[in-house]
């Protein structure tokens, strides 16, 4: 199905191709990874070294009104089989017909307003391999129709084929101790499996310093709804897990509110199981909190920002570690020319103390280079405590870019 | 043209038809009368495009370069609406501004990040944060409307030859980073010349001077380049405006959040 779908985009293009060259963008970069500690299973390793590239292409025809877009993302990682991988980030046609819009291809949207969870967001899914805050995503096949009015923008989705989570493979690093294997067949719990279509509808206005949207999707859960054992120890213990994916219906609403200098941020879903041992079970989750920006807090040029967010959820604690959770971050933004940056923050489960802390930094040099260094911790990692297998796994990333 | 610029423009004409009374202008009044000629002058632009190079300059002469593509549509009796693109720094690629200006209330802002596709609504009512890292804040390149000020006449003065009505302004908005502003206006064309930014301390922070100005469908002045230098931190900040084009036929489905994501 994604092959016919590029290759149609790909025919709607050559058909329209006036002898206009098309414009070429994108990164190439350098990656290390540094464990302080040795890991918890010896096929692990200190540190990793990884290289990344992302051509991008763009071509658009009519004043704007027909757009070809193209990324293409690989990664090659020292040891990390699973993560060394590519992906067609985006292979998109847009063409636009008055107030509506058309995009058919491999795309990329996102929805919802917090900084420090994703809930309403479920039109792609998550490449986790590339790093643990879920932020990466893996392009998705779809037509989107879009349509812009005074009363709000309405976007309906359909999405013929299913992309499945990437997770670390055996010598990756941070992972679970029991290994996700992704080289044998995940388990859908229904019929039609990977080729099930699913759908989508969204709808977002804002009203003076209101921003909402209403979001309902009907299809195929991003996050696996459990992970099937498929090998085991010797004492009986799982060593490798498949993950096991869903039929859901999922309704979310997002919404943020400008009080001064006050954001005030909400996302909430409910989600309706459609098959497997979950069927007809509903979970309510949500995201709340603000963000509050101190601009030129030195008496200078540069701002303070700062991010509280409360992430709840009626689901057990396996399938969520956002359950009962405070996150916290401050944002430094130097408003130099350089357009340095530090985020650090915290995210604590208020109800087994275990905290995992982050600080991200980021630094443009020259006109090209952008240095981005990370550091991961985890706190309150005791045995029994969700985050016991990464007990080992504080480390620092640093990722050297040339962007062209 | 809202109902506070009518009744400034209508006072302004009803003076002109008492030249007794004149005399009786204050200071306050004459300020506001120029304001109201100048933005009078620039009305009916309809849309514009043109490509602007930033150069950023620090204390040592080190320099750093961005270009942005700024599409602008006038909206009769409210704030512009405006859309800018960043080209370089290629980091920033395709990242782009869509904003809703007004004339004391706060402007309504988006920003589209590209790799993560997110449109995210930005608390735009501190503007006095740098835009992009450079010398001008965030209320230097909006829309400049009447009521954002109250003005105050000072005196005529020659500046490199040219005859210019000096007049102080001070912002009528909230989290404005100065206390005051002088501006030059040239007097034959109602352009500013120069201005002198003071911050909140009342110290002298910037000034901003217009160069080669060109006249656009016979009535519109664009300076060509624009300097600003801050005299607290030795840096300055030149853009540079190219390929003005004037009533290019954009119109409200132009500046929308879809619209937005689809700017290159």
């Amino acid at each position: 199905m994604r092959r016919i779908l590029a290759g149609s985009v790909v025919g709607l293009a050559v058909m329209q191709m006036p002898a206009i060259a098309g414009e070429w963008s994108g990164y190439v970069s350098g990656q290390f990874r540094g464990f302080f500690e040795d890991p918890v299973d010896p096929r692990q390793h200190n540190t990793y070294l990884s290289a990344a590239a992302e051509p991008r292409f763009f071509q658009s025809w009519q004043g704007g009104d027909h757009n070809l877009e193209a990324r293409l993302f690989y990664r090659v990682d020292q040891y990390d089989d699973n993560r060394t991988h590519g992906d067609i980030r985006e292979l998109s046609w847009t063409g636009v017909f008055d107030t509506l819009e058309l995009t058919a291809g491999i795309s990329k949207v996102f929805w919802g307003v917090t900084e420090t969870q994703h809930l309403v967001d479920i039109i792609n899914q998550t490449d986790l391999v590339e790093n643990v805050d879920g932020e990466d995503k893996l392009g998705q096949p779809m037509i989107k129709l879009s349509s812009a009015q005074d009363w709000g923008i309405i976007d309906f989705f359909v999405l013929p084929y299913f992309r499945e989570r990437t997770f670390p493979g055996v010598e990756g690093r941070p992972r679970p101790e029991v290994v996700v294997d992704t080289d044998s067949d995940a388990i859908y719990d229904f019929k039609a499996g990977q080729d099930h279509t699913d759908l989508a509808l969204r709808y977002s206005h804002y009203i003076g310093e209101w921003e909402f949207g209403l979001s309902y999707f009907s299809g195929i859960d991003r996050l696996p709804s459990d992970f099937f054992p498929i090998a085991f120890d010797a004492n009986g213990q799982p060593t490798a897990v498949v993950p096991v994916y869903s039929l859901i219906n999922q309704a979310g609403i997002d919404g943020q509110v400008f009080f001064g200098d006050w954001t005030w941020k909400l996302e909430a879903i409910n989600k309706e199981y459609r098959s497997g041992t979950r069927k007809g079970s509903h979970t309510l989750q949500s995201v709340a909190g603000f963000e509050y920006t101190w601009v030129g807090f030195t008496g200078g040029v540069s701002d303070l920002g700062f991010v509280v967010e409360y992430h709840y959820s009626d689901a057990n604690k396996r399938e969520t570690i956002f359950d009962n959770d405070l996150a916290t971050a401050v944002r430094y933004v130097m408003n130099d020319a350089q357009s340095t940056e530090i985020l650090m923050g915290f995210l604590t489960d208020a109800d087994t103390r275990t905290a995992a802390g982050f600080i991200e930094a980021s630094r443009r040099f020259g006109q090209h280079w952008l240095l981005e260094a990370e550091l991961r911790t985890y706190n309150g990692t005791e045995e029994g405590r969700p985050l016991y297998s990464f007990r080992f796994d504080n480390f620092v990333q640093i990722d050297l870019a040339y962007y062209f | 043209m809202n109902i506070s610029m009518l009744r400034s423009s209508l006072a302004v004409i009803a003076l002109s038809l008492l030249p007794f009374s004149l005399l009786a202008q204050t200071a306050e009044e004459k300020g506001l009368a120029i304001a109201v000629e100048a933005d009078k002058r620039d009305e009916g632009f309809g849309d514009s495009t043109a490509n602007m190079t930033m150069e950023l300059r620090n204390k040592q002469g080190d320099t750093s370069i961005r270009y942005i593509r700024i599409k602008t549509l006038e909206i009769i009796g409210d704030g512009d609406k405006s859309m800018s693109i960043f080209d370089e720094p290629a980091d920033v690629k395709g990242t782009a501004f869509l904003t809703f200006s007004h004339a004391v209330k706060p402007d309504e802002q988006w920003l589209y990040l590209p790799a993560l596709k997110r449109v995210k609504r930005i608390n735009s009512k501190n503007k006095s944060g740098p835009f992009m890292g450079s010398e001008f804040a965030y209320e230097d390149i909006a829309s400049q409307e009447v009521e954002k000020y109250t003005y105050k006449y000072l005196r005529d003065e020659t500046l490199d030859g040219i005859d210019c009505y000096v007049i102080e302004r001070y912002p009528a908005y909230e989290h404005s980073g100065y206390t005051r502003q002088v501006a030059w206006i040239n007097k034959a064309e109602y352009r500013p010349e120069k201005i002198v930014f003071y911050d909140r301390k009342n110290t002298l922070l910037k000034t901003l001077t217009y160069d080669g100005y060109q006249q656009y469908l016979d009535k519109y002045w664009r300076a060509d380049q624009m300097n600003m230098e801050n005299h607290q931190t030795g840096k300055s900040t030149t853009l540079t405006w190219r390929d003005y084009q004037f009533k290019t036929g954009l119109n409200d489905r132009d500046f929308n959040k879809n619209s937005l994501k689809r700017a290159r």
